[in-house]
C-alpha cells in the first residue's frame, strides 16, 4: 500500500515536471517568435529611413542637421544587440524621425507631394508596425518571466535552463518625451 | 472573459451548435421515415439516411465556401487588384488600409487576412473565414473615405478581434447550418404535401398509431416550422455578446479605444443602410447594415432579433475604458 502511494507521488511528480517543461518551451518559442517580429520591422524601418531622407532632402537643404541625426540615429540602430541595447538605440531613431517628420510638416511643398505623403505613411505604419511587435513580444515576455516565477514552478525552472526573458522597454526617461507627430488629420 | 476564455468557449460553442444540427436531422429525417413511409419490416431509414447525408454535405459545402459566397454577395474585390487600378491619392488610402491591417495583425499575433474592399459609400466592415489562418476583412468604400488613421485601426483591431476571438468561424458554421437547416425543412415541408396519402394509409395499417406518435407528429411539424427562425435566432445571440467583446479585445490590441469609440460615432452618425450587404450577412458587420431600429435598445424583444448591441452602449463603454466616460452621451 505505502509502495503504491509513493510510486503514485513519483508519477505525479514527473508529470508535473514535464507539463511545466512542455509549457515553459511553447512560451519561451513563442518570445522568440516576438523577437524576430520585431526585429523584421525595424529592418524595415533602416531600409525606408534613407528613401524618405532622399526625398526630402531637396526642399529641406538647411534643415541639414535634422536630417544628419537621422542618420546617424539609423547607423547607431544598425548595431545594436540584445533587447535592451535595441530599445535604446531604436528608442533614439524614433525620435530623430520624430523630429523630422516634424519639421517636414513645416514646408507645404513637401506636405503636397504625393511621393512623400505615400513615405510618411509608409513610416507611420512602420513606426506603429514596430510598436505593436514590441507590445506583442512584451506581453508574451511576461507571460513567459511569469509562468516562470510562479510557485510552484519557481522550483525547476532555473534548474531545468529557463531564463527570464528580457523586455524591450525605454529606458531612458528623455525618450519618453517623443513628440508625438500626427500624421493622420491632413 | 480573457483571450483563452472566449477561445474555450467559442469551440464548446461550436460543438454544441453542431451537436443540435445533427440532433435535428435525426428528428427531422426520422419523422419522415415513420409518418410517410412507414414502419414496415425490413425497415431502412431512408428518410434519416437522407437527411443526414444531404444536411450533413450541404453545411459542409457552405462552410468551405461560406466566406467566398459572402465576398461574392457584398461585390468585394480585393485590395491588390484595387491597388493595381487607383491613382495617386487613392492609392495612398489602400496603402494605408494594407499598413493598418498589418499593423493588427502583428498586434494580434496573427497571419495577415486577405483584405478586400466593398463599393459601398456606407461605412461598414466585416470579417469572415473559417478561423486565423483562413479569414478575410472587407471593408466598405465609405468606411475608407469616412475615417481617420486612428479611427480605420480601431475598427480593423474590432474585426482582427473576432478573427483572433474564433467568432468568424462560430458565425460561418452557424450560418452554414442555418442554410443546411432551412434547404431540409423546404425539403420536408414539400414532402409533406407529396406524401400526405402514404400517411394516411400507414395510420390504418397500425390502427391509429397511439397518442405517442399523434404528439411526435405535432413536434415534428413544428420543429420543421420553426428550425429556420430559430437557428436565426441563434445567430443573432451568438453575435450580440461577441460585440462588445471584440470592442473590448480591439481597443487591447490598438491600446486606444478612444479611435474605435470615434468610429463607431461616425458609422452611427451615417446610419444609412448599407446596400451590398444583405441580410444573411448582416450579423458579421461592425455596425449593423440594415440599421434596425431595434438595435437601438435593449430588452428582451430587441434580444432576440437585434443582430447588434445598441450603439449608444458600445460607445459608453468604449469612452469608459479610456476614462473619458460622459454621464450623459
Amino acid at each position: 500500500m505505502f509502495v503504491l502511494v509513493f510510486l503514485g507521488i513519483i508519477v505525479a511528480l514527473v508529470v508535473w515536471v514535464i507539463a511545466s517543461y512542455n509549457g515553459l518551451v511553447g512560451l519561451r518559442n513563442q518570445v522568440q517568435n516576438g523577437w524576430r517580429q520585431i526585429d523584421v520591422q525595424l529592418k524595415r524601418r533602416h531600409d525606408l529611413i534613407p528613401n524618405l531622407v532622399n526625398a526630402v532632402r531637396g526642399s529641406m537643404d538647411f534643415e541639414r542637421d535634422t536630417l544628419t541625426a537621422v542618420m546617424e540615429a539609423r547607423a547607431k540602430a544598425l548595431t545594436a544587440t540584445g533587447p535592451a541595447d535595441a530599445a535604446q538605440k531604436e528608442g533614439q531613431l524614433s525620435q530623430a524621425l520624430g523630429r523630422l517628420i516634424a519639421v517636414a510638416e513645416n514646408y507645404p511643398t513637401l506636405k503636397s507631394n504625393d511621393n512623400v505623403r505615400m513615405l510618411q505613411e509608409e513610416l507611420t505604419g512602420t513606426e506603429n508596425k514596430v510598436g505593436f511587435a514590441r507590445q506583442f513580444y512584451n506581453d508574451i515576455a511576461t507571460k513567459f518571466n511569469t509562468a516562470q516565477q510562479v510557485f510552484p514552478t519557481n522550483i525547476m525552472a532555473g534548474s531545468l535552463g529557463f531564463k527570464p526573458a528580457e523586455l524591450f522597454e525605454i529606458t531612458d526617461d528623455k525618450e519618453r518625451d517623443v513628440p508625438t507627430v500626427d500624421l493622420s488629420r491632413h | 472573459m480573457n483571450l483563452y476564455e472566449q477561445q474555450a468557449s467559442n469551440r464548446r460553442r461550436t460543438w454544441l451548435i453542431m451537436f443540435a444540427f445533427i440532433a435535428f436531422l435525426f428528428l427531422l429525417g426520422l419523422g419522415f421515415d415513420l409518418f410517410f413511409l412507414g414502419s414496415t419490416v425490413g425497415f431502412v431509414p431512408i428518410g434519416s439516411l437522407i437527411a443526414l447525408g444531404v444536411g450533413s454535405i450541404s453545411a459542409a459545402f457552405s462552410y468551405f465556401t461560406g466566406d467566398r459566397a459572402v465576398l461574392l454577395a457584398t461585390s468585394a474585390r480585393p485590395i491588390e487588384e484595387l491597388e493595381a487600378t487607383a491613382d495617386e491619392g487613392e492609392r495612398l488610402k489602400i496603402r494605408q488600409l494594407q499598413n493598418v491591417v498589418d499593423e493588427m495583425a502583428i498586434a494580434a499575433g496573427l497571419p495577415r487576412p486577405r483584405v478586400y474592399v466593398v463599393p459601398d459609400p456606407d461605412p461598414n466592415a466585416f470579417a469572415t473565414g473559417r478561423g486565423p489562418d483562413h479569414a478575410s476583412l472587407a471593408v466598405t468604400r465609405g468606411l475608407l473615405d469616412t475615417l481617420d488613421r486612428e479611427e480605420l485601426q480601431g475598427v480593423v483591431a474590432h474585426e482582427m478581434s473576432h478573427i483572433r476571438n474564433l467568432d468568424v468561424r462560430v458565425m460561418t458554421i452557424v450560418a452554414a447550418l442555418v442554410g443546411a437547416v432551412a434547404l431540409l425543412s423546404d425539403w420536408a415541408r414539400r414532402g409533406m404535401m407529396w406524401g400526405g396519402g402514404g400517411r394516411r394509409s400507414d395510420d390504418d395499417e397500425r390502427g391509429g398509431g397511439g397518442a405517442a406518435s399523434i404528439i411526435f407528429f405535432v413536434v415534428w411539424i413544428v420543429a420543421i416550422l420553426l428550425a429556420p427562425i430559430v437557428a436565426q435566432m441563434l445567430a443573432m445571440m451568438v453575435s450580440r455578446k461577441r460585440e462588445y467583446l471584440a470592442d473590448a479585445s480591439g481597443a487591447e490590441l490598438t491600446r486606444n479605444p478612444m479611435g474605435l469609440a470615434r468610429a463607431l460615432e461616425k458609422i452611427e452618425s451615417a446610419a444609412a443602410p448599407t446596400e451590398m450587404i444583405k441580410q444573411g450577412s448582416a450579423h458579421l458587420c461592425i455596425a449593423d447594415p440594415l440599421g434596425r431600429s431595434m438595435n437601438l435598445k435593449e430588452g428582451s424583444w430587441s434580444d432576440l432579433f437585434a443582430s447588434h448591441p445598441p450603439m449608444a452602449a458600445r460607445i459608453q463603454a468604449l469612452k469608459a475604458m479610456a476614462f473619458q466616460g460622459e454621464p450623459h452621451v
